[in-house]
């Protein structure tokens, strides 16, 4: 049961009262179709708190300029469609709060290593297509309907083995940050690679040595050196790198 | 018509922005650039022995000097870093050293850039440091 | 060859003779050292030690292992820097080449001079 505090009427004064705190928010600007160089557009936006930099940048795309060209749906970092660059590192826009970013000043541009559509809003086609290389379903001869026991179990250790990693929700940051992405877009990238390892590091799928063969290649799983970029910019604790590490040791021999 | 964002050679480059993995990222290429260009030139340099006693002593002389012994005060640095490091990363891409996956809580630490991999990668920066004052000491037998 | 060998297998070889390498290297520093260094840079004594079998085989062994391990790290560089089937099969046997040209010409220098013919 929730504990009820009275709240004084200063406190609520305090708490309602909207605040004078304002930045400069700093939109990059590029049609690839249209204009030759990227141009910022500076506006100054007030803020809370708890303002999120997707809030801002809907406000500016809302009463300043409509054209501003931004991807975004759920607003709570479950869609994974707002990645962008913030203040020089790939974030969500709609998980980073402005009042975190501790700067009067924030310059948001579309996320690197990836094909530029218009203004902030990147193509994922690429990622998605890697994504798919790597069969990002669980393989097996039989089905959950074939089989005889119905569905096929597993307990909370099988489950701790890959859960983290199937958290991605494919936002495309780790790509972004990663150095080897950043002149290779052959390399299959942290997001593909820690999906790899989330399926076969799950016991009921029987696809190891398929997905193995798939990143053992030139342009596969040793194009990582292990920057942990990739891992400090995850919003959702997945830590691609250490999937990428751990389904390594398949390869070197240490895992079976 | 959509154009690429590769950040390229710049954006790999760049030692900033990412923390102490990424530093050791660009340290561990350029040491290794680095001990390359070093070991092609060795190579070359021990190659005068054939020409002779004169020809080994002149090849000295270009580089005994104190421009040659602060470069290969360098390359001890970078042998040590790169050697260090390079066993952080063969113990870490085997897989060891991280603990087990697990379902990550906000506010979402990895564990993969865990205290053992940065403490390794200082430890390794400062071996290198020592084994470059130590080299430059022997050089000069002080 | 990487169209002849698995990346991991070429991997498992850049590990190994990193480690390898490392503790010849050691040996081969330590022997400098013991014997002072400026006296180690003699024309005599460096003759000295090629002409002793076993620090021979010491250096040889780590021409072959460094120079795998140094060009194999420069092709992955190099490979992940630009892409193309054309440019990446230069790199990969560009770098062979040069590793062959430079074990070839490190051991023409130990062979002449472990034999004595300086």
């Amino acid at each position: 049961m929730a504990a009820i505090f009275p709240v004084s009427s200063q406190e609520k004064h305090e708490k309602t009262k909207p605040s004078t705190k304002s930045i400069t928010l700093r939109i990059s600007k590029f049609n690839p179709g249209k204009d030759h160089a990227t141009t910022f557009l500076e506006f100054p936006v007030s803020y809370e708190k708890w303002t999120t930099v997707l809030d801002a940048i809907l406000e500016v795309k809302n009463y300043h300029d409509h054209s501003i060209g931004v991807r975004y749906s759920c607003r709570q970092a479950m869609c994974g469609s707002c990645g962008m660059i913030i203040n020089g590192k790939p974030k969500l826009a709609c998980f980073t709060k402005i009042s975190e970013l501790d700067s009067d000043v924030v310059t948001v541009e579309p996320m690197n290593n990836f094909p530029l559509i218009r203004d902030l809003v990147v193509g994922f086609e690429r990622m998605f297509s890697t994504h798919k290389r790597i069969k990002p379903y669980i393989i097996r001869e039989d089905s959950e309907i074939s089989s005889g026991a119905k569905e096929f179990l597993q307990t909370p250790e099988d489950v701790e083995k890959y859960i983290q990693f199937s958290g991605c929700i494919k936002c495309g940051l780790c790509n972004s940050a990663c150095p080897t992405m950043a002149v290779d877009s052959t390399f299959i990238g942290p997001q593909g690679l820690a999906q790899a390892y989330r399926y076969i590091a799950d016991n009921r799928d029987q696809g190891k040595d398929e997905r193995l063969r798939i990143i053992d290649e030139r342009h596969g799983i040793w194009g990582c050196h292990f920057a942990g970029s990739c891992s400090q910019v995850c919003p959702k604790g997945v830590d691609p790198a250490m999937g990428i590490q751990l389904l390594r040791g398949y390869l070197l021999g240490y895992r079976k | 018509m959509e154009k690429d964002r590769k950040e390229g050679i710049k954006g790999m480059a760049n030692p900033g922005r990412y923390g102490i993995e990424r530093v050791a990222y660009w340290l561990m290429r350029i040491t290794g650039l680095g001990l390359l260009v070093y070991f092609i030139g060795h190579i070359y340099e021990t190659s005068s022995l054939l020409d002779g006693k004169a020809a080994w002593n002149s090849m000295l002389e270009l580089t005994q000097t104190t421009e040659g012994h602060i470069f290969l005060a360098l390359v001890i640095g970078m042998c040590v870093f790169h050697t260090g490091n390079g066993i952080r990363l063969m113990i870490a891409e085997a897989g060891f050293g991280f603990g087990k996956a697990r379902r990550p809580d906000y506010p979402y630490t990895p564990s993969s850039l865990n205290m053992k991999n940065k403490l390794c990668i200082y430890v390794s920066i400062g071996l290198a440091a020592l084994a470059m004052m130590y080299g430059l000491g022997v050089m000069y037998d002080v | 060859m990487s169209s002849i060998m698995r990346e991991s297998h070429i991997m498992k070889i850049h590990y190994l003779t990193a480690l390898v390498a490392v503790g010849f290297v050691i040996i081969h520093i330590m022997v400098r050292v013991m014997q002072g260094f400026s006296d180690s840079l003699l024309f005599d004594n460096v003759i000295a030690n090629y002409k002793s079998i076993p620090y021979a085989i010491v250096l040889e062994a780590m021409l072959i292992l460094i120079s795998v391990h140094g060009f194999n790290g420069l092709r992955i560089i190099l490979l992940e820097i630009k892409q193309g089937r054309v440019y990446e099969n230069a790199v990969t046997y560009g770098c062979l080449a040069a590793m062959i040209i430079l074990i070839a010409y490190g051991s023409r220098t130990i062979i002449m001079a472990s034999m004595g013919m300086v």
